[in-house]
């Protein structure tokens, strides 16, 4: 028996997600008395995931997952979690997680349970709170299938530090075929993405224009934040598609969320709901926000916002 | 072509979420249901296929009598035919072993859904349906052509955008970006009366077992009330981020 917790790594290193869910899954192990076993694919060095709790790690290095497959990632957890005996699996919720997690669940004839947002309250039946109506409500689930696979929400669980002498043991597993090719992928580079950012700035129809995003832009900089808009603004192409954030949009689930010339609409607010502090700028002392955010300012964007930078900017000479 | 397009029947996204009974059931009280956003782009994109390609369109949703005015929406938009199997949604692993079934009788070549249903979010039907049928499978696709038997595919990632290629048959799950805002259709009056006479199918379901249940709901825990700060005392915000919320 074991919990068994996918780390994603990339380029080698560890994203921040890997050690969240190798956090949770050592809590679950210990939950359930048993030990957590955590796979990897091509990553250099496995050993700071023992400072999260991994026990044992099992890594596989293979040219030929350079690049992501779902199906084979997918296949290649099964046959982990089938080697290791895994009553749970755990897999994070980044782009690539949450596009196989599901077919690891199948591939198990497991029950599912995505958008997880805290250890599971009872392990015997097996019941987990998870999000839903879009970030509007939570659901307590059982998973009633003698495997459970999990995929844990963003941020929803932290960092835990908890040192063990873990060890690494290499696992080589079969490579199913797939015809499905990538052939090619165009990253942003340089930026950061609005999945990974502790921190979102975000503007929307309240800034006019495209040609006023400049100060959005440098804001997020001085925050080494990512950008991010409200769906009006994406659908007037003032920024990109990839921006859009809502309930139909990204989901964001930073620590810090500052809002800019957005109304507050409900679609707007339910998917942001997950960050943790929330900051809003608005002409409007009505505006719906201001019911959501955690601290406010009413007032002209194009007057606070360049005195935020400026402020900011002495802030971080000081405190860097 | 033959494409199904997966149709979830969802609460419009105005909607006020509360429970019932002692917040074990959803208050469906008042509530519009809609097709489920992501499916409406799947929906419009299997459109063009129709009306460019010539594929044929058939809907599916998995649900109890009151989804039909949903699937007849689908149909006043286009669609050729719907089916629906009848049975409570209640487990997403379950859903996807209905719609194999749907799938296999109908030999369909390409399959579009929804990257998440708004309600239960749980993003795992179109990943559970590829695999339990063993077709290629394609996560939050923004861009879909097909030539032939060859499918052009793009992808989010995080921070950018993969391009894949695929042979039908095919499954797909999408969001924005597979068709644009603006190409969403209204159904209109032609469309509503031609729905009425459009067949739409009810299957039996096959009775798979869950492998999950919802033992209750929760809301989300209400907010304390917002700090304002002067909008000429900036520097009071970062002093609140700072030490108070402790996030810069
Ligand atoms: C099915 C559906 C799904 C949707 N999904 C999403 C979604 O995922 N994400 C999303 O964002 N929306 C979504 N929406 C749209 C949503 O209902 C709102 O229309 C939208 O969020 C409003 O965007 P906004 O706040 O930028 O614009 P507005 O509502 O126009 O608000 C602009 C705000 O800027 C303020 N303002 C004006 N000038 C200034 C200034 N100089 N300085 C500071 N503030 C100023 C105004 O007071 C106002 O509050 C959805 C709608 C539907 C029907
Ligand atoms: N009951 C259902 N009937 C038909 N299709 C569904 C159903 N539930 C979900 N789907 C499809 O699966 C997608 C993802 O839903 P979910 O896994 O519930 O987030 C939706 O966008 C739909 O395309």
């Amino acid at each position: 028996m074991s919990v068994l917790v996918f780390a994603e790594s990339s380029e080698g290193k560890f994203k921040k997600s890997a050690l969240e869910v190798t956090s949770y899954g050592k809590k679950v192990a210990e939950q359930l008395g048993t030990n957590v076993v955590v796979l990897t694919i091509n990553s250099s060095d496995p050993s700071i995931l023992y400072n999260y709790g991994a026990e044992k790690v099992l890594t596989v290095t293979n040219n030929a997952l350079k690049i992501f497959n779902a199906k084979i990632v997918a296949n290649i957890v099964k046959q982990a979690a089938e080697k290791e005996s895994a009553q749970v699996v755990i897999i994070d919720s980044n782009a690539n997680g949450l596009y196989f997690a599901p077919m690891v669940a199948a591939n198990l004839n497991a029950g599912f349970a995505s958008n997880v947002i805290a250890l599971p309250s009872a392990t015997a039946p097996f019941t987990v709170k998870r999000k839903t109506f879009s970030n509007k409500a939570f659901n307590n689930t059982q998973i009633l299938t003698d495997i459970k696979v999990i995929a844990l929400a963003k941020n929803a669980f932290g960092l835990v530090e908890n040192k063990v002498s873990g060890a690494s043991e290499e696992f080589s597993p079969v490579l199913v075929e797939s015809n499905l090719v990538s052939t090619s992928i165009e990253q942003t580079s340089g930026k950061v993405t609005i999945a990974d950012a502790d921190i979102v700035v975000s503007g929307g129809r309240g800034l006019k224009g495209p040609e006023n995003w400049g100060m959005i832009e440098e804001l997020a900089s001085v925050l080494g934040a990512a950008t991010a808009c409200s769906k009006p603004v994406s659908d007037l192409g003032w920024r990109p598609h990839s921006e859009h954030v809502g309930q139909t949009g990204k989901p964001v689930s930073s620590n810090l969320y500052i809002a800019i010339g957005i109304s507050g609409a409900i679609q707007h607010l339910a998917g942001v709901n997950s960050s943790k502090i929330k900051v809003v700028i608005n002409t409007d002392p009505e505006a719906p926000f201001f019911k959501a955010a955690d601290y406010g300012i009413v007032g002209d964007a194009f007057e606070v916002v360049p005195k935020l930078i400026e402020k900011l900017k002495e802030f971080k000479a000081i405190n860097a | 072509m033959k494409i199904l397009v997966c149709i979830s029947h969802v609460p419009d996204t105005t909607s006020k979420i509360n429970f019932t009974e002692n917040n074990a059931k959803f208050d469906s009280n008042g509530v519009q249901y809609v097709i489920n956003p992501y499916d409406e782009f799947a929906l419009t994109r299997a459109m063009w296929f129709k009306e460019k390609q010539g594929a044929t369109v058939t809907v599916a949703t998995v649900g109890n009598v009151t989804t039909e005015p949903t699937l007849r929406k689908a149909l006043a938009i286009g669609a050729d035919d719907a089916i629906r199997v009848n049975t409570e949604a209640l487990d997403g692993f379950t859903v996807a072993k209905e719609l194999s079934e749907v799938v296999k009788n109908g030999g369909y070549n390409l399959v579009l859904a929804g990257k998440e249903s708004i309600d239960y979010n749980g993003g795992m039907v179109p990943a559970m349906l590829a695999t339990i049928l063993g077709y290629n499978f394609v996560n939050a696709c923004i861009g879909l052509e097909i030539e032939g038997d060859k499918a052009t595919i793009s992808r989010e990632i995080d921070g950018g955008k993969e391009i894949l290629s695929s042979n039908l048959p095919l499954i797909i799950a999408g969001q924005k970006g597979l068709v644009e805002e603006k190409d969403l259709r209204i159904p209109n009056m032609r469309g509503i009366m031609m729905a009425r006479q459009k067949p739409l199918t009810i299957v039996e379901s096959s009775n798979g077992n869950a492998t999950t249940s919802i033992v209750s709901f929760e809301k989300q825990a209400a907010k304390s009330a917002c700090k304002l700060v002067s909008a000429d005392n900036v520097d009071e915000l970062i002093n609140l981020l700072h030490n108070e919320a402790k996030v810069i």
